[in-house]
């Protein structure tokens, strides 16, 4: 099948580049522009290691075609930390011991950061559901929910 | 001054800057120039014999650059018990007879990953296939369908553990129990999955990329079945996304990618999709077990029986060892006067079953933990008065088998009673269990036939006082690079960042046998500590001809200080005396080297970790449903290291034991597996788990690096027999079949109902 036109941002840089209409988006990302910070865990949308924000909104990049990312913005893991800063959910991540081999973390830091955008203040049940989807095989999460609630209670500024 | 300035403290994973802005480059994210994608082809079979594979029509597609199958190997049977010939029976790529359902048989390297599908599907295979087997308990039958020549009756490997008088043990008890168990499998899981980057170059030489426990393991034993010089192959694996027992096996990504190179001089990636992690990577060991256990009327332990048959799938692996360690650890953490024990491992046609966190102890703990609270409520003993009263304690000896010195388990279980009192009355169907346990700090055996020492370490001082640490362990997430890092910074009398670490590569870092069965901080821990000290003492030197101290005074390096211990503040700048120290040696760095293998320290490890869980959960009777509300764990781990990294240990542990224990329930149908996926395997998500607490009971293991020990992998041990307890105890239901899904709990209150009508 012909190769079609994607225009694309990827953490603010603005991309084009001819992709095949079956090409996932997560290949896209991983393959063509070298963004391995996003892992793939099972290719069928059931563990969330691959989720992105597209638009702001929680994705998992192996569940969407990378056309059907066309014209869109996208932030991947690479993008969460600006000019050698880290964000306040990386700081806390760090902090709390979130993570452990490190296969999951890229995309529980995007569920996380998805969730402090849209509800600043959640609770302790809306974080876990907001990492409902997102499987860690070796924390066993809590220390994940500790480190949103830190952000959550405003232990972590953006730094300056 | 402070006793340890780097030990005991909160310390960042060295890793994590690497892990949370997806700098960390594992085996799944390599890419090299002209690399080529490999795929590998399956067997359908449960049992069947190959008759015939065409290659022809998959080798002309387009983009398909070779096909390799059996018959492009040197034939070898392999596996990690290399001591042992007949116990070596994995080919790896079948030549005449496939034995389970996912066997490879073949394997293609493409231009790309479609194209190396479209492949598989042209390769014709003729098979003729064979009556299979698949319970132990049915494969041990006399005219059972056998799986290998050599194994009659399909017996892979029998263990017998004895001590006391058993017998007479059960002629002296006031009450005896019989009890039969199944212990289910359980996936690992890994979030990434196996796969390897093999690269062979016209010089004859080997590289691969692999997400590993052990690169040594895999170095010697790719080596053996290529036929190439061990040091001519070189195995990197800087980040492993997870490892849980699955991965010190030579596994078929990294033997298929290999051998599709050494055929193209090329490189070939082989990632092994979820779908095949499931099916055909190893798995926890199914066992059936039958306990009978004698006991006083006061509730004091006399003898005990178990016979074990463990699920063995088609070939060895690592399950010899879970079969004498569920052995083992059947008598913990307990004194119990006599023991009697007899294993049987049997080949089945499903895949072979191995090592998992807990390697055969989790489903010990289960059982026996289990019946400790069956036996406790028949004589009407408290719980925790039964396993007070029968505890290992410091010094105990475990008869012809292993010398038990650091031992917390009483101090935990008085934590743990303490918390349980401050819990109160609770709520209908809601109930606390416990469950105590106990685990090694790294295996005595050596079945693998390793030469070198169990675990090595090089250290280097440079000019700026910027250490570099090369070591052979593998951090698989468990945090045993920052562990290390710690240990050479204490000892060394530096801190964190004057560490510069050099793991995961075969080429630089010293030999170890790898991440498995706790042995880092132990084991490689101890070499590590060896080294510092030994450079220590270069740098020590040529301070104390500076500081020309009263012969008698000694000196320390704390805290970037040489000093006169006695007096402290008589002392010099590490970095002065490291400049000056170095010009003195000719302008050499200062170099030492640190090692450890564990001698005359019984047959199973030289330290033992020891802990008591209480697990509260809630049995909905109308669904039968288990709701986790709290759970708590005392630990008794030596000498914590690095506490955030113990804490995510054990929080973690409890998490997939928990998952054992009541969610992962791994359904096989004639050898095929019917939930090899992520949706239909449930693995615990957030919104299950439970409040977790963590105790520490610390106490000084006098084996360990500062005094520390096992934590992590133990934990994996008590949850289910916490769980099945807890449930007990709030239904007044034991349910001795893993795992306790709402169904059995459902199953088992009709029971209950109907024996009351009666």
């Amino acid at each position: 099948m012909e190769k079609q036109l994607l225009r694309i941002t990827v953490n603010n840089e603005y991309h084009e580049l001819y992709v095949k209409p079956k090409r996932l988006l997560v290949e896209v990302l991983r393959d063509e522009l070298e963004l391995t910070g996003t892992k793939r865990g099972c290719n069928t949308g059931a563990c969330c290691a691959c989720t992105v924000l597209l638009n702001g909104v929680t994705v998992k990049s192996c569940s969407i075609l990378a056309m059907q990312a066309d014209g869109t913005e996208v932030t991947t893991v690479e993008g969460l930390a600006e000019g050698g800063k880290l964000s306040p959910i990386q700081r806390s991540f760090l902090d709390h011991g979130a993570y452990q081999c490190g296969f999951c973390t890229s995309g529980m830091l995007i569920s996380a950061t998805a969730l402090i955008n849209e509800k600043p203040s959640p609770t302790k049940k809306q974080i876990k559901e907001a990492i409902h989807g997102n499987i860690c095989r070796c924390t066993g999460y809590n220390s994940i929910i500790r480190a949103i609630k830190a952000v959550a209670e405003g232990k972590y500024k953006e730094e300056e | 001054m402070k006793k340890y300035s780097v030990i005991n403290t909160p310390i960042h994973n060295i890793d994590g800057i690497a892990k949370i802005t997806g700098r960390a480059e594992y085996a799944f994210d390599i890419k090299l120039p002209h690399m080529l994608y490999g795929k590998i082809l399956r067997s359908p079979y449960p049992h069947a014999k190959i008759l015939k594979i065409n290659t022809k029509k998959a080798e002309g597609l387009t983009g398909v650059k070779a096909v390799v199958t059996g018959k492009d190997t040197l034939g070898i049977k392999q596996g990690i018990w290399r001591r042992f010939k007949e116990l070596c029976d994995e080919e790896i790529l079948a030549r005449s007879k496939v034995r389970y359902i996912g066997e490879p048989v073949a394997a293609v390297a493409a231009v790309d990953e479609d194209t190396a599908e479209e492949a598989m599907d042209l390769i014709e295979i003729e098979y003729e296939s064979l009556p299979g087997v698949f319970e132990p308990i049915e494969a041990i039958k006399e005219g059972a369908p056998q799986l290998h020549e050599h194994a009659e009756r399909n017996i892979n490997v029998t263990r017998h553990i004895e001590w006391g008088d058993v017998d007479e043990g059960f002629k002296k008890a006031d009450h005896v129990r019989e009890d039969w168990f199944r212990c289910s499998s359980q996936h690992h899981v890994c979030m990434e999955t196996h796969n390897a980057v093999a690269s062979f170059t016209p010089d004859k030489k080997l590289t691969v990329w692999t997400s590993t426990q052990s690169h040594y393991y895999i170095q010697v034993l790719l080596s053996w079945v290529l036929g190439l010089r061990e040091n001519d192959v070189r195995v990197i694996s800087r980040y492993t996304g997870g490892g849980f027992g699955s991965k010190f096996e030579l596994d078929s990504a990294q033997f298929c990618s290999s051998l599709l190179s050494m055929k193209l001089f090329k490189p070939v990636k082989i990632i092994l999709t979820r779908e095949e992690e499931f099916m055909a990577t190893k798995r926890r060991t199914p066992m059936f077990y039958y306990l009978r256990t004698g006991v006083k009327k006061d509730g004091t332990f006399l003898a005990k029986e178990g016979r074990v048959f463990t699920e063995g799938g088609a070939y060895t692996s690592m399950g010899a060892t879970a079969l004498y360690l569920t052995g083992f650890f059947q008598a913990f953490p307990y004194v119990w006067p006599s023991y009697r024990y007899d294993g049987y491992r049997v080949y089945t046609n499903t895949a072979p079953t191995s090592a998992m966190r807990g390697f055969g102890a989790p489903q010990a703990t289960f059982c026996a933990e289990t019946q400790i609270d069956l036996i406790a409520n028949d004589l009407g003993i408290d719980p925790i008065k039964i396993r007070r009263k029968n505890a290992m304690y410091p010094g105990y000896e475990v008869p012809g088998q292993a010398t038990i010195q650091s031992c917390g388990l009483s101090q935990c279980l008085d934590k743990i009673e303490k918390w349980i009192k401050s819990q109160g009355k609770l709520p209908p169907n809601r109930g606390i269990g416990i469950a105590a346990y106990g685990f090694m700090s790294g295996g005595i055996f050596n079945w693998f036939d390793t030469p070198y020492a169990f675990s090595s370490a090089v250290i280097q001082v440079n000019i700026d006082g910027k250490v570099d640490l090369y070591i052979g362990s593998q951090d698989m997430g468990q945090g045993s690079n920052t562990t290390m890092t710690m240990i050479c910074a204490e000892e060394l009398g530096v801190q964190v960042e004057d560490i510069r670490l050099h793991m995961g590569d075969t080429e630089s870092c010293p030999v170890d046998l790898g991440a498995w069965g706790s042995r880092e901080t132990l084991m490689q821990g101890n070499a590590v500590k060896m080294a510092a000290a030994k450079a220590k003492q270069q740098i020590i030197e040529y301070a104390a001809a500076k500081l020309s101290p009263n012969i008698v005074y000694d000196l320390d390096i704390k805290d970037r200080w040489v000093h006169l211990i006695a007096r402290p503040e008589r002392g010099l700048s590490y970095y002065d005396v490291v400049k000056e120290a170095i010009r003195g040696k000719d302008g050499q760095p200062i170099i030492a080297r640190g090692h450890y293998t564990p001698h005359r320290k019984g047959m199973i490890s030289p330290a033992y970790s020891f802990g008591v869980q209480a697990v509260d959960a809630e049995v909905d009777p109308d669904t039968g449903k288990i709701t986790l509300k709290n759970c708590v764990t005392a630990h008794d781990c030596g000498q914590v290291i690095n506490p955030l990294g113990v804490k995510g240990q054990l929080e973690g542990a409890m998490a997939m034991a928990a998952g054992y224990g009541y969610t992962e329930d791994p359904s096989m149908d004639e050898g095929k597996i019917l939930n090899p996926n992520l949706v239909d395997y449930k693995v615990l998500r957030a919104t299950e788990m439970p409040e977790t607490k963590v105790i520490e009971v610390e106490t000084y293991e006098p084996e360990g690096p500062f005094g520390a020990k096992e934590a992590g992998e133990g934990l994996t041990n008590p949850t289910a027999g916490a769980l099945g307890n807890a449930v007990f105890h709030a239904t007044g239901l034991s349910v001795k079949n893993l795992p306790i899904t709402p169904e059995k709990v459902l199953e088992a209150l009709k029971e209950k109902k109907k024996k009351k009508k009666k």
